[in-house]
């Protein structure tokens, strides 16, 4: 007998999970379908050397913010976070290491403090803006109706609130660069190299790509700055599992979805991987867009304009992870072991990171990565063997799939240049090694099942922001196949650890559902 | 680069014959010709009004390579033309052609055409424009295999009360049992011809298709054959005439491709074109659909009309009024109808209030001897095609 639910959630990353929580909350039977063992999608904890485990896409949260640890009542789930703030750490050998962050007086002295906080104190008020659009689903800019021209209107209004100045001044930055917003602001080459990193970290940009302030705004957010969880991001995906089954979410693991059904051009179910349908009167798909429409869904449930925009969504990732084992802590920079509990970034200046870029651009890896870095035993002991350590490494930019696929030799090759550079930023640290994972995007696609191997699931860029993310007439959650919703980072307002589209996507289900029984 | 020169050497400019162009260019005394598609076909060979009666009266035959042709096969080429078109494709079975119309996803009209169920699951798209490009993005998703075969098949239109009779004597055998829409593979003198009943005309006719190889022998013997049934070949003007007879549209004259439009509100529906009866809401998703499904339910913009225009003046390009004082619409396509006896003219007029118009008055500007005047005529607005012979729908057809 085929078994009927009210919705079901594909894919129990983040997203789906807090989707999966909001709807059974509201008092519809939900199951989740995973197609690994466990929860968390990319935001998991992987054992990657007996013993060492890491979070295996990404070190930090960025975006979480404290209200959505309370409304997912993820503390009592077993949920820590670690108390400390985090700054980061500007590190290339021989140089004084640069700090950023709420304390930058702490930091080794430099000539550019002033300007770094005035700096800082301009994004964070400009990225409030950005941070602000999240909160609601996008408008639809060809309906006219009074709710889309209300939340435009909303808009409109956020952004006169800002102010004149701040107004001018976003409108005038946010389709540029950082590169050069940079150089107007800052003389430091390692400050405005870190920096730049942020703005390009996870994205197919260089410093001098046009929009990459909007990565750079969207990164910074609410400003709350990167935490860390204890037990690592897979910590924060069991705690999220654990509050959607208290809601009475059912969560299956190893249960892939072969197809999104239809029926009567609406979604009304799943096909499994083992053949078995599974009916619900909604789907929502925590899968990436292109997997959700292109493979599960399929072309011919859809019209070929639309077909034509999902395909050429640009969702190449070119971010690789290095896990390090190591069997000590290499040596602090300047000595001062605080160095090594921050967000450590190698970034020698602005150029280093566009000429990382420029190969990617031609599908090959950079010669000399630049290097988001933490070494997270420090908070969380509990993630290595006794005095031991794990560093993790975020390297750009390796190509989605150089054109001659990753060999073990391009692999190899990749990885004694992530080592070169880890090395330029904590020397020493190669005596320490006693084993390493590469992850090139292509096998994060292949582990997570993200297409592309795209960290937000789609680049964030201006043409897939807002209104056309993932794109055009399917910016609302809804697709154009009725009952069929997206709730991945894909959908608006987009990547990082956020729960904000699985949240907005919720309510969009919900908001479908009071119309169908209205009408 | 701009070139320098037409003789072969850098970028070759000159339109392209026709594989017929030896038969064509020597028939055409008038030496008056145009491009299609980037081919050289005749505009009339002696006398435009002539060669039009020679459709209406006896055999005229038209050579109509340029048109584009797809192949279209693989797999999923059924799914694939029925996501593509609107009306419902499964309902064509081999050996038949279906006029079809498809959409963007706007529900806008990109093309009309003829699709030639060859063989089970093998396809050929007929179209007045190209395609490639669409018709490519349409395919993904689907395991089907496109072709431009435009240059690998020649045809003629053979049309008229007597083309059957002159098909007959070619030795098309059975071409008399041949059901309008049907199409039929042939030997014909040890050529393999593949025939169509299908036109542009809205009479009995047929399309012959070839190889090039034999385009020069097929002309001949068709010539031949249909010596004592009043054979002649006809061009772009006669057959212009006879389609707005026949009440068909033709994409870039009475709509423009959707693909090609920039402005809003430019672009008509089916139901704007007077083809709803290709729209099948009742099948499984098409291109366009959504949108369609909503006019249905709440009327269209446009409506397309095919008018008696009383008057000896064709309405070219006139303004259309309904009952206000601002026009409604325009003409579109027009001529004083021979077979009508009076002025038709196929429009587009905006709907009032989401109400059809019922009669109209068409603004008609004229030029006499340099000076302009202008005359307002009352147009009739008719149902069907202005000219619709019984024999275009009789298998066999009355003998002639």
């Amino acid at each position: 007998m085929t078994e009927r639910t009210d919705v079901i959630v594909i894919g129990a990353g983040h997203n789906g999970l807090t989707c999966a929580t909001l709807l059974a909350r509201a008092g519809l039977r939900v199951i989740v379908v995973e197609r690994s063992a466990h929860a968390g999608g990319m935001a998991d904890t992987r054992e990657f050397a007996p013993g060492f485990r890491v979070s295996g896409c990404g070190n930090f949260l960025y975006h979480l913010p404290g209200q959505f640890l309370d409304q997912m009542r993820l503390i009592s789930h077993g949920l820590t976070m670690d108390p400390r703030p985090l700054d980061t750490v500007a590190l290339n050998d021989g140089h004084a290491p640069r700090l950023i962050g709420l304390r930058a007086s702490d930091g080794t002295a430099h000539s550019d403090m002033a300007a770094l906080d005035a700096w800082s104190e301009r994004m964070r008020r400009l990225a409030g803006f950005i941070d602000q659009l999240g909160n609601a689903p996008p408008p639809r800019l060809h309906q006219s109706d009074r709710h889309n021209k209300m939340s435009l209107a909303r808009i409109g209004l956020a952004l006169r609130r800002m102010g004149r100045d701040d107004m001018r001044e976003l409108l005038r930055i946010v389709g540029s660069n950082i590169y050069d917003l940079l150089n107007e602001s800052l003389h430091d080459d390692m400050l405005k190299g870190a920096l730049a990193l942020d703005a390009v970290l996870g994205t197919q940009m260089g410093p001098r790509s046009p929009g990459s302030v909007l990565t750079y705004l969207h990164r910074l957010g609410s400003g709350d700055g990167p935490r860390q969880p204890i037990g690592g991001l897979g910590a924060l995906s069991n705690a999220l599992a654990d509050a959607a089954r208290e809601a009475g979410v059912q969560i299956r693991f190893d249960c892939p979805v072969r197809s999104i059904d239809v029926q009567a051009r609406r979604a009304c179910g799943v096909t499994l991987g083992n053949g078995s349908v599974l009916h619900a009167q909604q789907v929502v798909s925590a899968a990436d867009p292109k997997t959700t429409l292109l493979q599960l869904l399929g072309a011919r449930h859809l019209e070929t304009g639309f077909t034509r925009r999902v395909h050429n969504l640009r969702a190449k990732g070119t971010s690789a992870r290095l896990h390090i084992a190591l069997k000590a802590l290499p040596p602090a920079p300047s000595g001062r072991e605080e160095f090594l509990r921050q967000r450590m970034v190698f970034a020698p200046d602005m150029d280093a990171v566009e000429r990382a870029f420029n190969p990617v651009k031609y599908g090959d890896a950079s010669a000399e990565p630049v290097l988001e870095m933490a070494l997270p035993t420090l908070a969380d002991p509990a993630l290595a063997p006794d005095g031991q350590h794990v560093l993790a490494v975020t390297a750009q930019y390796a190509p989605y799939r150089p054109p001659h696929g990753w060999s073990d030799a391009a692999r190899a090759e990749y990885q004694s240049s992530v080592l070169g550079s880890v090395e330029r930023a904590l020397p020493g640290v190669g005596a320490h090694i006693v084993g390493t994972e590469l992850l090139v995007p292509d096998d994060i696609e292949t582990i997570y099942g993200c297409h592309g191997g795209h960290w937000h699931h789609g680049e964030l860029a201006l043409d897939q922001f807002l209104f056309t993310r993932p794109v055009a007439f399917a910016a609302q959650y809804a697709t154009p196949v009725d009952d069929l919703f997206l709730c991945s980072a894909g959908a608006h307002p987009g990547g990082h650890i956020s729960g904000r589209p699985g949240t907005l996507a919720a309510q969009a289900v919900l908001a479908a559902r009071g119309n169908r029984s209205a009408s | 680069m701009i070139p320098t020169s037409t003789t072969g050497k850098g970028l070759d400019l000159r339109s392209r014959a026709t594989p017929f162009h030896e038969r064509t260019a020597a028939a055409n005394i008038l030496n008056h010709w145009h491009n299609w598609q980037g081919f050289t076909v005749a505009d009339a060979y002696f006398d435009a009004e002539l060669e039009y009666f020679a459709v209406r009266n006896a055999t005229g035959v038209f050579d109509l390579s340029p048109m584009t042709k797809y192949r279209i096969g693989g797999p999923d080429a059924l799914a694939y033309l029925d996501r593509l078109m609107t009306r419902d494709m499964t309902r064509i079975k081999p050996g038949r052609v279906a006029y079809a119309v498809w959409c963007n996803d706007a529900g806008k009209v990109i093309d009309d055409g003829t699709v030639f169920h060859l063989s089970e699951g093998d396809y050929r798209l007929c179209s007045q424009e190209y395609h490639l490009e669409w018709l490519t993005a349409a395919a993904l998703g689907f395991d089907v295999h496109i072709e431009d075969e435009t240059d690998a098949v020649a045809a003629l239109a053979v049309q008229g009360p007597t083309s059957c009779s002159v098909l007959q004597q070619l030795g098309v055998t059975g071409i008399e049992q041949l059901e309008p829409f049907g199409l039929m593979h042939a030997q014909v003198r040890g050529m393999d011809v593949t025939v169509s009943r299908t036109g542009f005309t809205g009479d009995l006719g047929y399309e012959l298709w070839v190889a090039p190889e034999h385009a020069i022998a097929l002309w001949d013997q068709l010539f031949e054959a249909g010596r004592l049934y009043g054979i002649r070949p006809i061009g772009g003007n006669a057959l212009e005439m006879a389609r707005i007879e026949a009440g068909f549209i033709q994409a870039g004259k009475d709509f423009l491709p959707a693909d090609r439009i920039v402005r809003p509100g430019r672009a008509r529906s089916p139901y704007e074109l007077g083809l709803g009866w290709l729209v099948h809401l009742d099948k499984d998703n098409f291109n366009g659909r959504r949108a369609l499904a909503h006019e249905h339910e709440h009327g269209s913009r446009w409506q397309f009309v095919q008018l008696l225009v009383e008057g000896n003046k064709p309405p070219k390009d006139a303004y259309l009024y309904g009952r206000g004082k601002n026009p409604v619409g325009f003409v579109t396509s027009c001529l004083w109808s021979p077979v009508a006896k009076q002025n038709i003219a196929l429009g587009t007029v905006e709907r009032t209030r989401g109400k059809s118009h019922t009669s109209l008055i068409a603004e008609i500007d004229y030029q006499r001897e340099m000076h302009w005047s202008t005359v307002r005529a009352t147009c009739e607005i008719v149902d069907g095609p202005f000219f619709d012979p019984a024999r275009r729908r009789q298998t066999p057809p009355e003998p002639c």
